[in-house]
């Protein structure tokens, strides 16, 4: 058993968080939030050089063909600097659906321009009911003559106003279960009918659309793998993205705890540093607790991915259940432990904070995944 | 990354498997369902053959070196041991004080001629060791110790008292902590004695505890001539043995508190299946299924976050952040589950041993009640957390 990250990964570690460093500090994350697009085209340019937006694609569609454990580890320092902009709808939404489910014809046409950063990619799967199970795919999508009248709304669909691309889940029929009769829909930029409005969030670095389709017509050529079959392909995407998403949510928190402690170190109270009162102390005591276990359920999630192993949802689940309380606990903690200064919108504790509440609403909360985890070890 | 076993592993794993179905006691599997604990009073013979049982087949000291009676394997196979153990809901180990804390201790201080005579006795429980640290005004701040040792001839002449000391009524020697120099600062001070419980001026007086047994004691020393041959790593170093101790302690012991989380849940998942609510088992209960699923949960990342830690060890790293969370893991989990317990028992959580009524003989109960101990025994909460600031993120003393 070897539950560490291997020479190779330490050193994806280092260079990504002296590339972010560099690249994407805290003054370039508060000048893209408050841009519309968050997104910036010499970044993006950047990110596809260094090989990451085709991370974990497979070599012949210009990926580097890596695992989720190594995803995991870009994935945090991602977190740690909480980068805005569509890498996690690209990689994790729009290009891991099409990896998943497309047809052969897609990924050749779109996984080596998502990898070489000429193409975004998003998917649109949860409608204004919040549902988060197949239940919730109700987005109709009429068959005639071979092709596709599709009409209704996908909401909180990440960066769709940058995407070329939107993978979307219609209902094609009533089948026995809800599962059955969903089919994943691969949509272009610019198809007519298709209608996208960015939402104003609490969490600016990570920008969320509403994708409103009329009467959207298409033919065979958009359809995603099986007609009625897209449901499996959905769920294992959606997933994986919890699983990265653990990953930047560890990657955040990590750096909450860092920044607190360094500042009860130096902010003194009293005639003495803060952190030498039990009060703060032990806050930062249980702030380590939360985020050393926080990274081993997400690492043991991402091996999970990786081997393909029967219980990679409940792993899935344990990890985005735990993580999620972990990461809210966390970044309010913080801001108490800095008083008046974590309050103001200078300080970036605020900027994590809010990508945390957002992060532990995204793929289903704590409550949530204690349900699929009761269900999925029969209680 | 990659938590497959070896084939060696493996087949490690196979040999306690086939051990423990043959030899696990019938009668421990058909009395004792639930819980983590029992009272041990109840069963200290019982106990006692059992590791016996254990130290026969080649289980027990795993990762202590051959020549001093352990087989010189590693923590992965002390993993395996244990977690095959907690399938089985294998009975626990009595002389725990003696291989969590005293054994390895003398193993990394003790002198040739120590790591001879005591360690394989340990193993075979032949000879069980009680823990000889906290005093009425010496718990948490350990250096106040009082207990005064002074030198006469080649003996050392022990005065105080022990308090808190568990099994010091069944053990046969004692880690005492005892106070040589009195001028030194405080943690210069203090020597580390193998103090046998047999020389006279030894009186030791049972403590009822919270649940009735008498688990621990107050152990009074007057005028007991130990000889100096009994020092364990040097006059006045006693405060570096026995934080030595204390490291294996909260190292050694985070294994065995992995495994006794999980069985004491695997049985709360029963009580909860076989308890109705509302006419349907507890587990359908949307409420106590979110208690169950997080407790699952935490048991999960406890085990993973363990994992991390061994997995430094092995790489001969020393353990990172990750290890020192186990034991606030343990506490605040076993507590929650305990708790939890107490409600899905509802009106017959009241009832204890004893009475027709009471939920599978009362175990349950007994168990509540000493989880309460788990933030005190071992350091309390209050104190790892001082710990885990101050070494662990290097935040200022008080
Ligand atoms: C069931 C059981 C078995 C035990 N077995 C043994 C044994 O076999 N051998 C042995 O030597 N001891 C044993 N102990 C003793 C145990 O180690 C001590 O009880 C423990 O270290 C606390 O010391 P204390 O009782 O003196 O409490 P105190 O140290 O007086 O603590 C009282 C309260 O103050 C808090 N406190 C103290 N100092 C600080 C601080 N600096 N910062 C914040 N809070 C603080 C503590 O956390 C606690 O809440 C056992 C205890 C129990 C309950």
């Amino acid at each position: 058993m070897n539950f560490g990250f291997s020479e190779e990964q330490d050193l994806l570690r280092s260079t990504a968080r002296k590339f972010l460093e560099n690249e994407c500090p805290s003054v370039k994350v508060r000048a893209l939030m408050d841009g519309p697009e968050a997104m910036d085209p010499a970044l993006w340019a950047k990110l596809a050089e260094q090989g990451w937006l085709g991370l974990i694609s497979p070599e012949e569609y210009g990926g580097m063909g890596l695992g989720f454990v190594d995803l995991v580890v870009l994935m945090e320092e991602m977190g740690r600097a909480v980068v805005p902009g569509p890498y996690f709808s690209t990689v994790l939404l729009g290009g891991l659906a099409i990896l998943e489910a497309g047809a052969a014809a897609q990924k050749k046409e779109w996984l080596p321009k998502i990898a070489e950063g000429e193409k975004r990619a998003t998917l649109g799967w949860m409608e204004p009911s919040a549902m988060l199970g197949p239940q919730g795919v109700t987005l109709g999508a009429a068959q005639s003559g071979g092709r596709f009248t599709l009409s209704g709304t996908k909401l909180f669909v990440h960066d769709a106003h940058t995407a070329d691309a939107i993978v979307v889940a219609a209902r094609t029929s009533s089948g026995k279960t809800a599962e059955d009769g969903i089919t994943l829909f691969l949509l272009p930029k610019g198809t007519p009918g298709l209608q996208v409005t960015l939402l104003p969030t609490m969490d600016q670095t990570r920008k969320l659309c509403d994708v409103t389709l009329t009467n959207v017509t298409v033919g065979a050529e958009a359809v995603m793998g099986e007609v009625g079959g897209g449901w499996q392909p959905l769920s294992r995407v959606l997933d994986r993205a919890t699983v990265a998403l653990c990953a930047e949510m560890c990657g955040g928190a990590q750096k909450v705890l860092e920044m607190t402690v360094e500042y009860a170190k130096i902010r003194q109270t009293f005639g003495r540093p803060i952190g030498s009162y039990q009060g703060v102390k032990h806050k930062a005591a249980d702030m380590l607790v939360d985020v050393e276990n926080s990274k081993s359920i997400t690492y043991y999630a991402a091996w999970a991915m990786d081997e393909g192993v029967p219980e990679g949802p409940l792993a899935v689940s344990m990890a985005k259940a735990y993580v999620s309380d972990a990461y809210r606990r966390v970044a309010a903690a913080g801001i108490q432990l800095h008083g008046g200064i974590g309050f103001t919108w200078e300080h970036d504790l605020h900027l994590y904070f809010k990508r945390a509440k957002g992060s532990e609403l995204t793929f289903g909360d704590a409550t949530h995944h204690r349900e699929r985890v009761a269900q999925l070890v029969n209680l | 990354m990659d938590l497959a076993l070896t084939p060696e592993q493996m087949s490690f794993r196979n040999e306690v498997r086939s051990w423990l179905k043959v030899n696990l006691p019938k009668d421990w599997v058909e009395t004792v369902r639930a819980g983590s604990d029992i009272p041990r009073s109840d069963a200290y013979d019982f106990l006692s053959r059992w590791q016996r049982k254990l130290y026969d087949a080649g289980f027990m000291g795993l990762t202590w070196p051959k020549e001093y009676g352990g087989r010189g394997l590693t923590f992965m196979e002390e993993l395996i041991l244990h977690q095959e153990m907690a399938l089985v809901k294998a009975p626990p180990i009595l002389n725990i004080l003696a291989i969590g804390m005293a054994g390895p201790t003398i193993i990394a201080y003790g002198t040739e001629e120590q790591k001879r005579r005591y360690p394989a006795k340990m193993l075979s429980c032949e000879e069980i060791w009680c823990q000889g640290y906290s005093e009425p005004n010496a718990g948490s701040d350990l250096a106040a110790l009082q207990t005064r040792a002074v030198k006469d001839g080649d003996c050392w002449v022990v005065n105080g008292q022990k308090v808190w000391t568990s099994v010091a009524q069944l053990a046969d020697w004692m880690m005492l902590l005892a106070r040589t120099d009195p001028d030194a600062p405080r943690h210069k001070g203090i020597t580390y004695f193998l103090l046998d419980m047999k020389l006279p001026g030894i009186t030791i007086k049972p403590l009822k505890q919270i649940t009735g047994d008498p688990e621990f004691n107050e152990v009074y020393l007057d005028n007991v001539r130990v000889h100096e041959s009994q020092i364990l790593g040097g006059l006045n170093n006693g405060w570096a043995v026995g934080m030595t101790t204390l490291m294996y302690e909260r190292l050694a012991l985070g294994f065995g508190l992995q495994v006794r989380l999980r069985i004491a849940l695997d049985g709360l998942i029963e009580l909860a299946r076989r308890t109705r609510r509302n006419g349907s088992p507890a587990t359908k209960d949307a409420t106590i299924r979110q208690k169950l699923a997080q407790l699952w949960i935490d048991t999960e990342v406890f085990k993973y976050t363990g994992a991390r830690a061994i997995t430094k060890l092995l790489k001969g790293e020393l353990p990172g952040p990750e290890a020192s969370t186990g034991k606030m893991m343990w506490v605040e989990g076993h507590q929650r589950l305990q708790e939890l317990a107490m409600e899905i028992q509802g009106p017959y959580s009241q009832l204890t041993r004893g009475s027709k009524w009471a939920i599978e003989s009362g175990l349950w109960q007994y168990s509540f009640l000493r989880s309460l101990a788990n933030s005190i025994e071992g350091g309390t909460t209050e104190i790892m957390k001082n710990i885990i600031g101050e070494r662990v993120l290097g935040l200022p003393k008080g």
